[in-house]
């Protein structure tokens, strides 16, 4: 072998560094389940059997992930292209009000044109809300990561003014607006089965998982056979070499983070399109902080991130079994274990790589023997 | 005499991961003498050294110096064993004083001054001692090139040092320069120190060592007295063949202007002015070198020419077309399909995306060709027939266009990037430090490339700061300083002490009265 022995195959790369590192975040959550006087091995039991045991904890798990696939491929947009999109928080909230402005506007006269042009609406209000960093980004060199924490800031203040003014709920005491027109939301799993001749228990699950599916085989195509995601991710690599190669960094720039933040902004047509059926204040709930974590445990690949949000969503409804069974168990220590899964699945993803490769390397160098 | 060598190796071996980069490396240089250590890139040189200086440790022989068998842990132990290196890339804080960036790392206690003082004392007797008249209280980012790498001396002496190891330090000097060095060299062996000058230049090995080492593919090919060699001997053990070039220029009249820079200024990255007035013509089938001192506006030169960086006065005019003036620039693709191809000087920072497949670098800047993408889509099988065909007429390896091009040597990535740039067969050809980092065997066919390419009506424009090179490959050499041209000369009247005086900012009229007189 010519190539250097300090590369791993993709396989080995793609799937047992990350499964290592979850272990690893695992085992801990273990310990510390064991330190609080608990059975670890019921704890995760709980888990599983939260998650995956009955159909509508199945709907729960993937209803969650569909959140997680969009903030996480939002992030992974902005990454391939060299940004840090912290903003997907602020995108999703602006996408939410995109949709529910379509719905309200459209939605009694004709409510499935209506739910079209809600998803629309809610890619271009997030990319819209990612325009103005992206637009200093490039033009002003105003550090993206500043400029979109802010505007989430932002977002978050403009949706607590409409909630509580113009767009409450007419007598309404909470910071939510009136329900969505009758018809005018997203076909829920379970009536999707039914049409189909099964039977599957009410969850929230709805058809934008699909719809998150199908945009991350879209974000996949982007990167891989379009010309305009080859130039991205020169650009995003090697802002000379993209200069050298005639590529407008800027307009690369504001393009990605547009196209990332209408896919952070699609994240609420699963929260309200498919369930809440209303605009409510803060419904973003951290998904969209969360989507960096599953971005970069997905090694911002588009499959990977389709798996990493699974997983999360498997945390988010099983950690939430646990914390109902077992009493010491708070949902505080679920967070915690979450926060575990991204410290060392997220945050370190290097950290298994030395013993990985040596081991790699005496399993070929036995094979060759 | 008896006395121990100043540094001996036995058998030192150092791998990484499976590459063998030093090979039982068995070498002595003798107490007060200046040996020269010469090899390829990628020979193993680099690896050598950072043994001897500490930063790497061998994974197995000896290293003895002055007698004593050492484990070199780091560099503060070589330092405290009296060895000391000037690196290539010169390790100063520059908006620090010559002082103070003598005494760093060894200011002594808490208060500074104290510190100042006692070195101001020792310093000023090294200058005496060793003929240094360096402005201890200037800043170091207001001296000149050759003036820093003495600072790197003095405080190498300052520390202690008997045993200096310099890295190619001749890259970065103007011919004049060197001559200075070489006499600091000669004073300072004969003061006793030992001097260990690393180098690819074999007229340099020729000129200043006692005795020279080279290696070749981590391995020592042999040990001479410079007395006994010749350059030809040694660049045949370095390369392990005799290298000949395989294409002679033919003695061709150039043929019409192809490329015109008329009244050219720009601003560098930082705005200062880069180029000031620059004009030249280049015409098809011939091969015009530009010389000059690294930073003295070739960079910049070569932006505004391939569309990179707008003018601030002037023109550049490609054929009949207006490229570049201060309405307009025409960007890099549409200067590739009107013929202009561009193999960029600083080849990882510009050339190529070093973590991308060599097959994904094989269509940057022709990304939008019609046969590499339609409709905004990459035809991924031409893409990647175009790479496995640059592979094949480059002799790119290994053989794999889907290993990222960080994973080549730098003479394959070389190949690709020509590869890459001759595939649609342009008229016009700027090319940045043809041959930087690049090794001795495919240097050559670089040059023939070139010369085939002047030979057959291209005009090629080479910017290199390899003084040498250029003798070799150009019919004319522009030299430039300070964002000036000083003067332009013929190959047939080109000698490199004019060049160099040129290259330090006499002007041509200045030069040729000076040989006048």
């Amino acid at each position: 072998m010519s190539a250097s022995a300090k590369k791993l195959p993709g396989a080995v790369e793609a799937i047992a560094m990350p499964f290592l590192n979850t272990l690893i975040a695992f085992l801990l959550s273990g310990l510390l389940i064991w330190a609080l006087g608990e059975d670890p091995f019921y704890a995760l039991s709980l888990l599983f059997d939260g998650a995956f045991g009955y159909q509508e904890g199945i709907g729960y798990t993937f209803y969650y992930a569909t959140n997680f696939i969009f903030t996480g491929l939002a992030v992974s947009v902005a990454y391939h292209a060299g940004h840090f999109n912290i903003g997907g928080e602020g995108q999703a909230m602006l996408g939410g009000l995109g949709l529910t402005l379509a719905v309200f506007w459209l939605g009694d006269t004709a409510p499935v044109l209506s739910v079209i042009i809600a998803i629309l609406g809610a890619a271009l209000f997030g990319g819209a809300w990612a325009f103005i960093p992206a637009w200093l980004q490039a033009t002003r060199g105003s550090h993206i990561v500043i400029t979109t924490i802010m505007f989430n800031f932002i977002a978050s203040a403009l949706l607590a003014y409409l909630l509580v003014g113009p767009l409450q709920r007419p007598g309404g005491q909470m910071p939510e607006s009136s329900d969505f027109p009758e018809g005018a939301g997203l076909m829920k799993f379970d009536e999707l089965m039914s049409v189909l001749g099964f039977s599957f228990e009410q969850s929230p699950l709805n058809v934008s998982f699909l719809i998150a599916l199908l945009m991350a085989l879209a974000v996949w195509f982007l990167l891989t056979r379009t010309r305009f995601g080859y130039e991205m991710r020169v650009a995003g690599k090697n802002q000379n070499a993209a200069a050298f190669a005639g590529v407008s960094v800027p307009r690369v720039t504001i393009i990605a983070l547009m196209m990332s933040g209408a896919l952070a902004g699609m994240m609420g047509l699963n929260e309200l399109l498919g369930e809440q059926l209303r605009l409510i204040g803060n419904f973003t709930l951290g998904y969209g902080f969360v989507g960096i974590a599953v971005a970069f445990m997905g090694r911002n690949h588009p499959l990977g991130i389709v798996l990493a949000a699974i997983l999360f969503g498997v945390l988010y409804q099983g950690g939430a079994e646990i914390a109902f069974e077992i009493t010491t168990i708070s949902s505080d220590m679920i967070v915690v274990v979450q926060g575990l899964v991204i410290i060392f699945a997220g945050a370190m993803p290097h950290l298994m790589r030395k013993p990985v490769t040596a081991a790699y390397a005496r399993l070929i160098g036995k094979g060759a023997a | 005499m008896t006395t121990a060598p100043a540094i001996e190796t036995k058998d030192l071996c150092k791998r990484f991961g499976a590459v063998q980069a030093n090979d039982n490396i068995s070498l002595f240089v003798e107490q007060g003498t200046v040996h020269g250590i010469v090899g390829e890139n990628g020979a193993g040189k680099s690896t050598l050294l950072k043994m001897l200086f500490g930063f790497y440790q061998p994974n197995s022989g000896d290293l003895i110096v002055n007698g004593q068998k050492l484990d070199l842990d780091s560099p503060s132990d070589a330092m405290a064993a009296g060895i000391a290196m000037v690196h290539q890339h010169f390790m100063l804080v520059e908006p620090f004083t010559v002082l103070e960036n003598i005494i760093l790392g060894a200011e002594g206690q808490g208060m500074l001054d104290h510190a100042k003082t006692d070195a101001r004392a020792k310093l000023l007797g090294l200058e005496q001692q060793f003929g240094f008249d360096l402005p201890l209280d200037t800043p170091v980012s207001q001296l000149s090139v050759g003036e820093r790498q003495r600072v790197e001396i003095l405080k190498a002496l300052f520390r202690g040092a008997d045993i200096l190891i310099l890295d190619e330090p001749t890259a970065v000097l103007t011919p004049q320069e060197c001559d200075q060095l070489f006499e600091l060299v000669r004073l300072l062996k004969s003061r006793g120190k030992t001097i260990l000058f690393v180098t690819h230049k074999l007229h340099e090995i020729m000129a200043i060592t006692d005795a020279v080492t080279v290696i070749r593919a981590g391995k020592v090919i042999t040990r001479v007295a410079t007395s006994d060699t010749s350059p030809e001997n040694l660049a045949e053990a370095m390369v392990g063949a005799k290298i000949s070039r395989a294409v002679e220029r033919a003695g061709q009249e150039h043929g019409a202007p192809r490329l015109r820079v008329d009244g050219v200024s720009a601003q560098s990255d930082l705005g200062h002015t880069a180029l000031k007035n620059i004009s030249f013509e280049l015409f098809d089938g011939e091969v015009l070198g530009v010389a000059g001192v690294a930073g003295n506006g070739q960079t910049e030169l070569l932006d505004v020419l391939t569309g990179l960086r707008p003018v601030s006065d002037g023109t550049v005019t490609l054929g009949q077309e207006l490229v570049n003036s201060n309405e307009a620039m025409t960007d890099p693709i549409e200067l590739r399909r009107a013929g202009l191809a561009h193999i960029a000087e600083d080849r990882l920072k510009t050339g190529v995306v070093a973590d991308m497949s060599a097959t994904e670098n094989s269509i940057l800047g022709y990304q939008r060709e019609p046969d590499f993408s339609e409709n905004g889509l990459l035809k991924l099988s031409a893409i990647n027939d175009a790479a496995h065909s640059y592979f094949e007429s480059q002799d790119v390896r290994p053989r794999d266009p889907s290993l990222a091009v960080a994973s080549f040597s730098g003479g394959n990535q070389q190949k690709l990037v020509i590869a890459r740039e001759l595939a649609r067969d342009p008229q016009t050809l700027i090319i940045g430090q043809p041959t930087r980092g690049v090794d001795i065997g495919a240097v050559t066919k670089i040059h023939d490339q070139i010369t085939e390419l002047r030979n057959t009506g291209k005009a090629v424009l080479v910017v290199s700061a390899d003084l040498d090179e250029l003798m070799a490959i150009s019919d004319r050499i522009i030299v430039m300083c300070e964002g000036e041209i000083t003067g332009t000369v013929d190959i047939q009247d080109a000698d490199e002490r004019t060049i160099g005086l040129m290259m330090a900012g006499a002007h041509a009229e200045a030069t040729t009265e000076g040989a006048g007189l």
